[in-house]
């Protein structure tokens, strides 16, 4: 779960790191109204949850309140790749001298939350890495002793940072670190901190991400969800416990096992169709899942045909089946179906999904191959083909299977 | 002979009376698995599943049954303490389950451990088998049988797939094991490579990797330098978009590190032959064997 940069500055400052005075405003008037109370220069910034929100045209630098009304007007509503911004910062403007980066992040390789410093602030730590990794000096924090001071000082020295801020900085990574710690955090950062005029540090601009898994023990910090963050039918999935990524393709996938789920994209893509979801249903999914499951991906209208993968250990074939049944029963399906069912009571489910004419599939190959299939049958017809009128479906998944057979061994 | 698990293995259950503990203290009973005892707090003295004595702690089981494995199923909030629990009793080898243990917890977990001689398999993985001797863990045990291909993977239903695939050919397994999909675990791919280089019993080795992280590529660094064995590999995720977490925590593509073209490309490069699909995985191993 990502957190905007209000939220995340607001979080750096009761951990005593500096920020800038500043306000939420949701529209032109209440921009106005901030840009009033702090005076002079303001910067008028949008909160969405995606990177570049500058290059996008979503900060800008108001010189009076009049201006700040004007640009948040303009801003407030703009739609910044896929989102749409209802919140701006207002903050006071800083007077930068130089930008640094400083950020907290889980160093999977090394199993210890490491410390980030960089001379070069402003711009993505990724492209730093990418560009001058020489430039970005890391320390690993041991769990039971925390950041100490040396390791900040090493940051501080590695980076260059002129004396006279080595004992601020010193406190601001160990404020980042408690931050990190105490919210559970995946990653924070404060890109840029400046140093300012006046001779002083602050976090200008923070980013903080969250565990999932440690929510449980932040219930102030998950109220801070933005629903917007994950699309309708991601939300509904959550709801339901389902893992789903909604995605571009126009093969609904629903299969039991992250890894399994993954795969079994990777071979839908590898016979030439594009995945239009992730879903893993779980282990042991029951049959309402199954069915929730189903509706979720079929509320995607791009989707032409659903791949079923299921291997059942824990999770039960017949139960998959009864769920499959149940979700057609209660919706409109236009699209084929295409299960694979292997493992725990496969003969049952099978038989189950025997009464419902669905496409059968036998290997993983065989069930992508006659998804793709299928899912082309449907886009060369106008007619819907239904699940319950599987008889000519099945032999156009044949053919078309025949096809992309020779296709799939040619690349 | 296999790795880590065979039919010496005397394994604890803790969380035995939990609804999954209970329903996989059976299937591996059933399986052959000596479970010589269970713990939950606060119900030790009473017996589960029938003859197997539970305890109130680890320690207690231990001392009683001389155990030397565990395996953890309780709550994902209660978890870290069950593995530190274990690890204090003196349990050689744990196994955690257990999904969703914030990673934070796991950072703390690890640091413990690293002053220990315990080894600690996931968490958030489906345990590990050695097929015809012992199953610790969730996976259905009819689909594997004795053989000589060791399997390391951070997935589960898709390394039952390809278990199954092997079985249907004929080809058996030495050891299959689950390190699973955090991104903070206990052993990872490289201590597992190392055991099946080490192991007579393995002729070969599967690798089944996905994105995320950079385990795969340190696993293809050991691979290049000191496996004399074949090892077949495949990679999760080639279809995944970057910064989305794909089910795993550990599965996420994060500031353009761990992609999967990537650890394809390392592993092919360190000599391990790469399937492009899990259906062809078992073509290369019987390939390896004719």
């Amino acid at each position: 779960m990502n957190l905007h940069e209000y939220q995340s500055k607001r979080i750096f400052a009761k951990y005593g790191i500096p920020i800038p005075h500043g306000e939420v405003a949701t529209t032109p008037t209440e921009a106005r109204d901030v840009a009033v109370r702090l005076g002079g220069k303001v910067v008028v910034k949008s909160q969405v949850l995606v990177g570049g929100r500058g290059k996008a045209g979503g900060i800008k630098v108001a010189e009076n309140a009049d201006q700040a009304e004007a640009l948040a007007d303009k801003i407030l509503g703009m739609n910044i790749k896929g989102l749409t911004v209802k919140k701006v910062l207002v903050d006071e403007a800083a007077d930068i001298r130089t930008e640094i980066y400083l950020g907290a992040v889980l160093d999977r390789a090394r199993r210890r939350v490491v410390l980030m410093a960089s001379s070069e602030g402003g711009v993505e730590i990724e492209q730093v890495a990418a560009e001058t990794p020489e430039k970005i000096i890391t320390v690993a924090v041991h769990p039971f002793l925390g950041l100490r001071d040396h390791q900040a000082r090493h940051l501080a020295d590695g980076i260059g940072l002129p004396r006279e801020h080595v004992a601020e900085f010193i406190k601001i990574a160990r404020s980042l670190y408690k931050t990190y710690v105490e919210s559970d955090a995946t990653l924070a950062e404060i890109n840029p901190l400046v140093i300012t005029g006046a001779n002083k540090l602050i976090a200008l601009d923070g980013k903080i991400s969250l565990d999932d898994s440690a929510l449980f023990r932040h219930p102030e910090l998950a109220e801070m969800r933005d629903p917007d963050e994950e699309d309708a039918a991601e939300r509904e999935a959550r709801r339901y416990g389902l893992s789903y990524i909604h995605l571009d393709g126009e093969i609904g996938c629903m299969v039991n096992g992250a890894g399994l789920a993954m795969a079994t994209m990777d071979i839908v893509n590898f016979y030439g169709g594009n995945p239009a979801n992730f879903l893993d249903v779980g282990g042991g999914a029951q049959s309402d899942k199954v069915a929730a499951a189903l509706r979720i991906i079929l509320s995607d209208d791009r989707v032409k045909a659903v791949l079923i993968n299921i291997f059942g250990g824990i999770t039960r074939c017949d139960e998959v089946a009864r769920g499959v049944l149940e979700a057609i029963a209660t919706l409109t399906v236009q699209v084929p179906f295409v299960v694979r069912l292997v493992g725990t009571n496969e003969e049952e489910g099978r038989r189950i999904l025997a009464e419902a004419n669905l496409i059968t599939a036998t290997s993983l190959a065989d069930a992508a191959q006659k998804a793709v299939a299928a899912a082309r049958g449907i886009g060369g017809s106008t007619e819907d083909i239904t699940a319950t009128g599987a008889a000519s479906q099945q032999d156009t998944a044949a053919t078309g299977a025949a096809s992309q057979q020779e296709k799939g061994a040619g690349v | 002979m296999s790795i880590l698990v065979n039919k010496e293995t005397r394994l604890i259950v803790q969380g035995i009376t939990g609804r999954e503990g209970a329903f996989h203290t059976q299937q591996m009973i059933e399986y052959g698995t000596k479970v010589v005892a269970g713990v939950t707090p606060g119900k030790g003295g009473e017996w589960a599943i029938g003859n197997v004595p539970v305890f109130d702690t680890v320690h207690d089981a231990v001392n009683a049954t001389g155990a030397n494995t565990s395996i953890i199923y309780v709550p994902a909030r209660f978890a870290p303490e069950a593995i530190i629990e274990a690890a204090d009793a003196g349990v050689e080898l744990i196994i955690c389950i257990t999904e969703g243990i914030p990673a934070l917890d796991m950072v703390q977990v690890r640091a413990y451990l690293d002053t220990l001689d315990t080894r600690l398999i996931g968490p958030n993985c489906p345990g590990l088998i050695t097929p015809g001797e012992a199953k610790v863990g969730i996976m259905p045990g009819h689909i594997h049988t004795p053989g000589n291909v060791g399997l390391v993977s951070r997935s589960g239903t898709l390394t039952y797939e390809v278990v199954y695939a092997l079985t249907a050919r004929g080809i058996g397994q030495s050891t299959a094991i689950g390190i699973g999909g955090d991104p903070i675990i206990g052993t990872k791919f490289l201590d597992v490579l190392q055991m099946f280089e080490d192991d007579p019993a393995t002729e070969q080795v599967v690798l089944i990797g996905e994105i995320g992280g950079t385990d795969e590529q340190a696993a293809a660094e050991f691979i290049a330098k000191h496996m004399s064995k074949p090892v077949t590999a495949f990679i999760a995720g080639q279809t995944a978009p970057p910064g989305r977490r794909m089910g795993h925590a550990g599965a996420i593509i994060s500031g353009g590190e761990g992609t999967a073209a990537e650890k394809m490309a390392v592993l092919a490069k360190a000599g391990a032959r790469v399937a492009r699909h899990p259906d062809e995985i078992a073509d290369i191993v019987a390939e390896n064997i004719s």
